[in-house]
């Protein structure tokens, strides 16, 4: 369990941090920046999960990139949540009235100013939902670090059923456990959303 | 209204040709006489209403084997084929249901991959009819699927790399990476006998043999036969050598699994191993797939009859998918 919730809080921070980054690519008036962004979100988005963990652990090998399992499985579940975030923050900077950033120009900030003081402070607020919901798929997500043999939630349930040959109660077992992780983490988000939602 | 009449007409025209296609497959195998037959095997009657009538009838059936273990099941990518002791076992199994030799039998044989950890859902959703993939027969197991044999014993050995030379038994493993296949034997078996080791599980012994190449651990344990399997598939890769520390624990009977409770087809299966063993099929087959990984052909094993075990009390028939075949 502790290890399932390690997993999804560093992988979300990493994803968060990296994801705006790229949404901030996208938006930017350099060409490559753009380019770069939009085949990073492409690619990532399109492979399915499983194939991008066993890839990384096994296949990377070959290029003298070897990383233990549980850094992996961080690395690999960061990239792929990081490419969702991409979109959702870029949307967010799109319901941004353009208005602000003209302002912002008018006032003298540079780009990279615009969009920290400005931009996604507001883009953010309309995010939260978006965000959250990456949130909780991250956490069912992170059972496919099991694939790399990290001992999460899902792992646990595979070895429990090999000592006790007893796969429906061990698994429904865990399927609890993960629900006790996503129904709090939803009822935390949406308090959030209520929280910064803009008043129209 | 002419286009739906003609529609209608082009419908039920390729169903009925379906239909005649389906029909002519039916062909009865035991009605085809079959002189060349070998060991009194051409055209068996089968009782009524067992399997084996019913595999006859159907004139094919599914074995669930491994496609990843050289010497056992290995899928050769050339021809799309499987190939191994495990496939010749299913073989000659197959020439007593349907008549015929091994490799006419073969014909009529659909082999599918059975990673380890899905060989009892398959048995018990009756995806397959019958799992040999080294499966080694253990009382837990009986509780879900039965076993005939055993066709073959072999021990648990360990596997490091050739310049290793720390570990020497199965108690130096404490402490260790050990990588092995989940859902096995030979997970339990270490965890009992190496309580501190650092237990690593995947899917795949291909997938063990990576990590061990790649220093991920520092061992891979299993039955020596695979083991033996793993190392030779090194040696042709190419890279930094595995050898097997040759310090066997536990024995491993492997088995034919089949559906629980089918005794008829479990006694006929019985019956058919304690043939081979004694007319020299069974070490034909092992000098032709194991004998070429360098492995003497040992004494055929002794078939244990079990009465039946009372069935594990969960009342659901469904099994639980793994977790690893979650997209």
């Amino acid at each position: 369990m502790r290890t399932t919730v390690a997993l999804t809080v560093l992988s979300f921070t990493v994803a968060l941090v990296f994801g705006t980054a790229v949404a901030a690519g996208r938006v930017s008036p350099v060409r490559p920046l753009r380019w770069a962004g939009a085949l990073w979100v492409e690619i990532v988005r399109n492979t399915p999960l499983s194939v991008l963990m066993v890839m990384f652990f096994f296949g990377f090998t070959k290029f003298g990139v070897i990383y233990p399992a549980f850094t992996s499985a961080v690395i690999v579940l960061s990239a792929y949540t990081s490419a969702f975030v991409a979109e959702a923050v870029r949307a967010g900077i799109n319901t941004v009235a353009g208005g602000q950033a003209e302002a912002a120009r008018a006032l003298g900030l540079t780009f990279g100013q615009t969009l920290r003081e400005v931009v996604l402070p507001q883009a953010f607020r309309s995010v939260v939902g978006p965000l959250g919901g990456l949130f909780i798929a991250l956490i069912k997500n992170s059972s496919l670090a099991s694939l790399l043999s990290v001992v999460d939630l899902t792992e646990a349930a595979n070895r429990l059923t090999t000592d006790t040959a007893q796969p429906v109660p061990v698994f429904l077992g865990a399927a609890g456990a993960y629900l006790l992780l996503t129904f709090p983490s939803g009822a935390v988000i949406a308090a959030i959303e209520r929280r910064v939602a803009i008043k129209r | 209204m002419r286009r739906p009449r003609r529609l209608t007409t082009m419908v039920v025209a390729s169903l009925s040709l379906l239909g005649l296609a389906a029909c002519g497959s039916d062909d009865d195998p035991a009605v085809t006489p079959d002189t060349t037959g070998d060991g009194g095997n051409a055209a068996p009657q089968h009782a009524a209403g067992t399997t084996m009538a019913e595999l006859q009838s159907a004139g094919s059936m599914t074995i669930g084997v491994k496609f990843d273990l050289p010497g056992f099941g290995l899928r050769n990518p050339t021809t799309g084929e499987v190939e191994g002791f495990d496939v010749e076992i299913g073989k000659l199994m197959a020439a007593a249901v349907f008549g015929g030799t091994a490799d006419e039998a073969g014909e009529k044989v659909k082999f599918v991959e059975a990673i380890s950890a899905n060989r009892e859902p398959f048995l018990e959703n009756g995806q397959v009819d019958l799992v040999i993939s080294t499966y080694t027969i253990n009382d837990a197991r009986k509780q879900r699927v039965g076993f005939a044999g055993p066709y073959f014993v072999a021990r648990q050995d360990i596997m490091v790399k050739a310049s290793d030379t720390s570990i020497n038994s199965v108690e130096d493993l404490n402490g260790k990476n050990v990588c092995t296949v989940r859902g096995s034997t030979s997970e339990k078996n270490v965890r009992a006998q190496a309580p501190q080791a650092n237990v690593t599980l995947f899917d795949l012994y291909s997938q063990c043999a990576e990590a061990l190449g790649d220093g991920r651990v520092a061992a891979v344990s299993t039955d020596n036969t695979i083991l033996a399997g793993l190392v030779q598939a090194r040696a042709a890769q190419g890279g930094d050598p595995f050898k097997l520390v040759e310090a066997p624990f536990s024995d491993e009977p492997y088995g034919i699994g089949l559906a629980k409770g089918d005794e008829a087809f479990r006694t006929f299966l019985n019956d058919r191993l304690e043939e081979i063993f004694a007319n020299g099929e069974w070490a034909e087959a092992f000098e032709s797939t194991l004998g070429q990984l360098g492995l003497r052909t040992p004494e055929p094993p002794t078939v244990d009859r079990y009465s039946d075990v009372a069935a594990a009390p969960t009342t659901t028939t469904t099994a639980a998918p793994t977790a690893s075949s979650v997209p």
